[in-house]
């Protein structure tokens, strides 16, 4: 068995633990430190890409035990979907804390240290294959976000910090009695404790259990994504928290949700997920979450609060795409979430640089940008293409494949994806004509172009949107099986149906952990 | 009967960490005039001494396990769990209180005597296997610390927390006395074991509704002293009157105590009556809950805000109490020893941070504490953590085990409930991260001085035994279970 799962996953906490050594006097190496850990995080998740067997589902699993006497373990290991969050994270994690060199300039050392552990609970989410210790990742991910955005926020942080932990304290508990339900449930038909994930989905549950368990995992996930109407915190979280935490917190932190849908919900609860009620409320909420959300950036004097609100827009796409129940539409939804990270971290990013230059995110401040900033402009402007869709960028993959997915199961909901897709290339244009366009303001006559530490920011997301863009298909190779899994789980015998190429049956069945069972004893 | 009035060796060996309490409390109560007052601190060292040789003796204690004095106590895994948990208390109480009583000019052995009595008290109800011994128990853990309460004596505060304490625990104590009286009326004993067998008995078995009497009549007894609604009302008020140090002690130790024979009593002698008890602590579990939580989010004096966060805590206790089973006495366990660490932990700190004449106890005083001490404000945003049960902190997988085990009862509703309420309660510690965290120092945090090394001590060793519990709670908690499954 071989560490490289926790290697990634405790790199960030040695960085963490060697950090806290450093006096915070030196500012100069405390950055220094943090950037080199970071870095370091970044770096020991690449030969996960490279050893990666997309043939197989579940890899370099690791299981230790953990408390016995409840069947719960240490037990890592990704798949395709994973993976994909997983060096997300990992690069993410490092660019966020890149881009606050400048940015952050009180209590350095606690900073940066509540954003390793911040990575150290965004891995651990993605790479466990134990509920509980699922959980404790989930929620250790709280805290050190609860102070980010209430120690470095603006001026309504405070309030901001306390809405998003109750929030989602909220969600999380009745989280985890729907996990507490499931593991009763697979006891009294097995007669073992168990957490382990795999275990868990061989239960056989009864339709009013599934239900009721969906249920409560819908709230612990919904306010993650966040879906309307459980979304109203988001947006006094973006606004409030520093610009590196508005883009974790958009790129990572609401894929929990997400990614807690998809591995979670669908495969544990398949009877529920496929329930036709639930299938349309869900697809109701997320039509909502994608006009309005849309509408309400439309209206934004705030930059930033634009930014926050089209999140609520594109998240409706990833979770309209997931409960399209097919290969297409949960493929698009979790290529999107990737896209989603890439492209509104850009524009976090984007709107912090501007703000660190003026201390203001009003629109009306700005305009004529092109002209001062001409590399600046030149990024907001792919960045804006690759967020509303256009190819050859990354946006339109995902959004033509959700779409994709979407229409197959209804007409009505695609002509509601595109309404929001026109609605948000409009509040994209319009914002880009605002801010970069125009006369310029005699206040911005001296603002600094693009920085070298800037441009290394944006540079590897502008390779990765154009990677996607122009060459998806590495990504839908590493994300077949994870969706066909899931697909099946939900749909038997889908792909059989449809003589489509089923991904699983190809050449190892060996490797099959969540593959249907025969219904338990 | 034959009855032997010489205890064997064996006996005495079971009651070892008893007698080593009182041995060291009555020294130190003979020491006292004889020191002088620039060597009374050497008192506190020497009761510090004496609780690490209980420590030791309830090790000794536990590998001789039986029962003792004609089956009046009964040394168990589920004792020894106590003892072990009230004398760890105690050490932490009297490493935080060297640096308190020497700020308030008190140093003195009657303090350290009185902890000491107080935990032989808490040792006898920890392994009470007789209805006399559980009230005995209760008595000289009680009147300890109505003494200790008011122990500032020039302090208002602290006399109407006294006067309040013994008035309405010694009538609570006598609705346990006559619950005790009616039981033994009706079964014609008052050992646990008899008890239990007796209203097992059809046959001879007394009515159910006297019995049922009985047993809440105990009820309120217990009740009071575990502060559990409607009986709570005295604890805001004691904890806020009595000295922080003290207050630490009360909220944990005969807390613990308290729950032990609750549990002793209710699991094994009115086992067969559950149906009876149950539906009450239901209620009682529930108001507990609900009053201790909200009324915590109203309060600005730290030390209401922990009292009534301690009431919030006894009502989670309830929740397993009322799952009445083995994992729920098990949980109950391992809840009160993450408890207890994170509570002496807040407690401290408090005692700490109040300064001479306890002056700051507003939460705003907190006021940029994060900055201006991150050790100390670290330290105490661990406890706080565990208090909402952040995963990684003892407080977690205590709230995880109790409802986990209610949840197994089929107590989904009661589940639901304290699942709400205990994220409501995230509320009001949050507060007081905001304040120590977000708001700029103020001169309350500025001036004050470092930690002393047994102040220091207590809270390193809270801290560290608050995140090994949260990390591998494995470690207490099969004792716990094992403990657990042989009460019976």
């Amino acid at each position: 068995m071989d560490h490289i799962l926790s290697i990634v996953l405790f790199t960030p906490l040695v960085g963490l633990l060697v950090l806290l050594f450093i006096p915070s006097s030196n500012a100069r190496a405390v950055k220094l430190w943090a950037n080199i850990a970071s870095f370091a995080g970044f770096l020991v998740c690449l030969p996960l890409i490279f050893r990666f067997d997309r043939t197989k589902d579940f890899q370099f699993v690791e299981k230790a035990d953990w408390i016995p006497s409840l069947g719960a373990s240490y037990h890592l290991g990704i798949d395709g979907f994973s993976l994909l969050l997983v060096v997300l994270t990992a690069l993410l994690g490092f660019l966020a804390i890149l881009s606050s060199w400048n940015a952050i300039q009180i209590r350095l050392k606690e900073y940066y240290a509540y954003f390793l552990l911040l990575q150290v609970g965004m891995l651990g989410v993605f790479m466990a294959l134990d509920f509980l210790l699922f959980f404790v990742f989930w929620e250790l991910v709280l805290v050190p976000m609860y102070f980010i955005i209430g120690i470095w926020g603006g001026p309504r942080r405070v309030y901001a910090a306390i809405k998003f932990i109750i929030y989602t304290l909220i969600g999380s508990v009745l989280m985890l009695l729907g996990i507490l339900m499931l593991y009763f449930e697979h006891y009294s038909q097995f007669q073992v404790l168990t957490f382990n994930i795999a275990d868990l989905l061989q239960t056989d549950l009864s339709g009013t259990v599934q239900w009721w368990v969906f249920w409560a995992f819908f709230l612990g996930f919904a306010v993650k994504v966040p879906m309307w109407p459980f979304h109203t915190w988001l947006p006094d979280a973006h606004v409030e928290a520093p610009t590196a935490g508005s883009v974790i917190l958009a790129s990572v932190l609401l894929k929990m949700g997400t990614y807690g849908f998809l591995r979670f919900s669908l495969p544990l609860l398949p009877d529920a997920a496929k329930n036709p009620t639930i299938v349309n409320i869900m697809a109701v909420l997320s039509i909502i979450a994608i006009v309005y959300g849309a509408l309400v950036s439309l209206m934004q004097k705030d930059w930033k609060k634009l930014v926050a609100y089209s999140s609520v827009s594109h998240l409706g796409f990833c979770t309209l795409g997931i409960f399209a129940l097919n290969p297409a539409g949960i493929a698009g939804s979790i290529l999107q979430q990737i896209n989603h990270g890439i492209s509104t971290g850009m524009l976090f990013l984007i709107v912090g640089v501007v703000y660190e230059r003026r201390h203001t995110r009003e629109i009306s401040e700005y305009g004529g940008l092109l002209r001062i900033m001409p590399v600046f402009a030149i990024v907001f402007l792919i960045t804006a293409l690759s967020s509303m869709g256009m190819p050859p960028l990354n946006g339109f993959i995902g959004e033509i494949t959700i779409l994709q997915g979407v229409f197959q199961m209804s007409f009505n909901w695609a002509f509601w994806c595109v309404v929001g897709i026109l609605l948000g290339a409009a509040y994209l244009i319009w914002l880009y004509q605002r801010t970069m366009l125009g006369e310029v303001p005699e206040k911005n006559t001296g603002l600094k172009d693009l920085s070298p530490r800037e441009i290394a920011v944006f540079a590897p997301l502008l390779v990765w949107a154009f990677w996607i863009g122009l060459y998806p298909r590495p990504f839908f190779e590493v994300l077949e099986r994870p969706v066909a899994q899931i697909v099946e789980r939900v749909r038997p015998g889908y792909y059989a149906e449809r003589n489509l190429r089923n991904p699983l049956a190809s050449p190892s069945p060996a490797a099959r952990i969540s593959a249907p069972v025969p219904a338990g004893d | 009967m034959p009855v032997n009035f010489v205890p064997s060796g064996a006996e005495m060996l079971r009651i070892l960490p008893e007698i080593i309490l009182v041995l060291a409390g009555t020294l130190i109560m003979i020491m006292e005039p004889l020191t002088r007052p620039a060597n009374k601190h050497f008192l506190g060292k020497f009761a510090l001494a004496s609780l690490f040789a209980a420590l030791w003796g309830s090790v000794v204690a536990h590998a001789n396990p039986g029962p003792a004095f004609q089956n009046m106590l009964i040394v168990d895994g589920f004792d020894t769990f106590f003892r072990i948990l009230v004398i760890v208390v105690g050490i932490l109480t009297v490493l935080a209180s060297f640096q308190y009583l020497k700020r308030e000019q008190s140093d003195s052995g009657e303090y350290y005597a009185l902890i000491l009595f107080s935990l032989v008290g808490q040792c006898v109800m920890a392994g009470a296997n007789e209805l006399i011994m559980v009230f005995i128990g209760l008595e000289i853990s009680s009147i300890a610390t109505y003494v200790l309460t008011g122990y500032l004596r020039d302090d208002k505060r602290a006399n109407e927390a006294a006067i309040k304490y013994f008035l309405l625990g010694s009538f609570a104590t006598a609705f346990l006395l006559y619950g005790i009286a009616w039981i033994y009326g009706l079964t014609g004993s008052t050992n646990l074991t008899e008890i239990r067998s007796a209203l097992m008995d059809l046959q001879t078995s007394p009515s159910v509704m006297l019995v049922g009497t009985a047993a809440a009549l105990m009820l309120v007894g217990f009740a009071f002293k575990v502060s559990a609604a409607p009986f709570q009302v005295w604890t805001p008020d004691v904890y806020q009157g009595a000295p922080a140090p003290v207050a630490a002690f009360l909220s944990t130790g005969p807390k613990a105590a308290a729950f032990a024979i609750f549990v002793r009593v209710y699991a094994t002698a009115f086992d067969s009556i559950s149906a009876r008890w149950e539906p009450l602590i239901w209620i009682s579990a529930l108001l507990t809950m609900v009053i201790g939580n909200f009324a915590a989010l109203v309060q600005n004096n730290i030390k209401r805000l922990l009292a009534y966060s301690s009431i919030a805590h006894a009502g989670y206790l309830l929740v397993a109490m009322t799952a009445h089973s083995e994992i729920g006495i098990a949980a109950i366990m391992f809840y009160l020893a993450a408890y207890a660490l994170m509570n002496v932990g807040a407690f401290a700190i408090v005692a700490h941070f109040s300064r001479r004449r306890e002056r700051y106890l507003q939460v705003e005083d907190l006021a940029g504490l994060g900055w201006k001490q991150p050790v100390t404000a670290g330290l105490f945003a661990i406890f706080l953590l565990s208090l909402i049960g952040v995963p990684l902190t003892a407080g977690f997988f205590g709230k995880f085990y109790i409802f986990k085990a209610a949840l197994e009862a089929d107590l989904l509703w009661l589940t639901i409930l304290g699942l709400l309420t205990s994220a409501v309660a995230a509320y009001y510690y949050l507060r007081i991260l905001v304040v120590m965290y977000m708001h700029e120092a103020g001169e309350p945090a500025s001036t004050l001085p470092p930690p002393g090394a047994g102040l220091k001590t207590a809270l390193w060793a809270s801290a560290v035994g608050t995140l090994i519990l949260g990390i591998f709670p494995s470690l207490v908690l099969d004792f716990a279970g094992r403990s657990a499954t042989l009460l019976k």
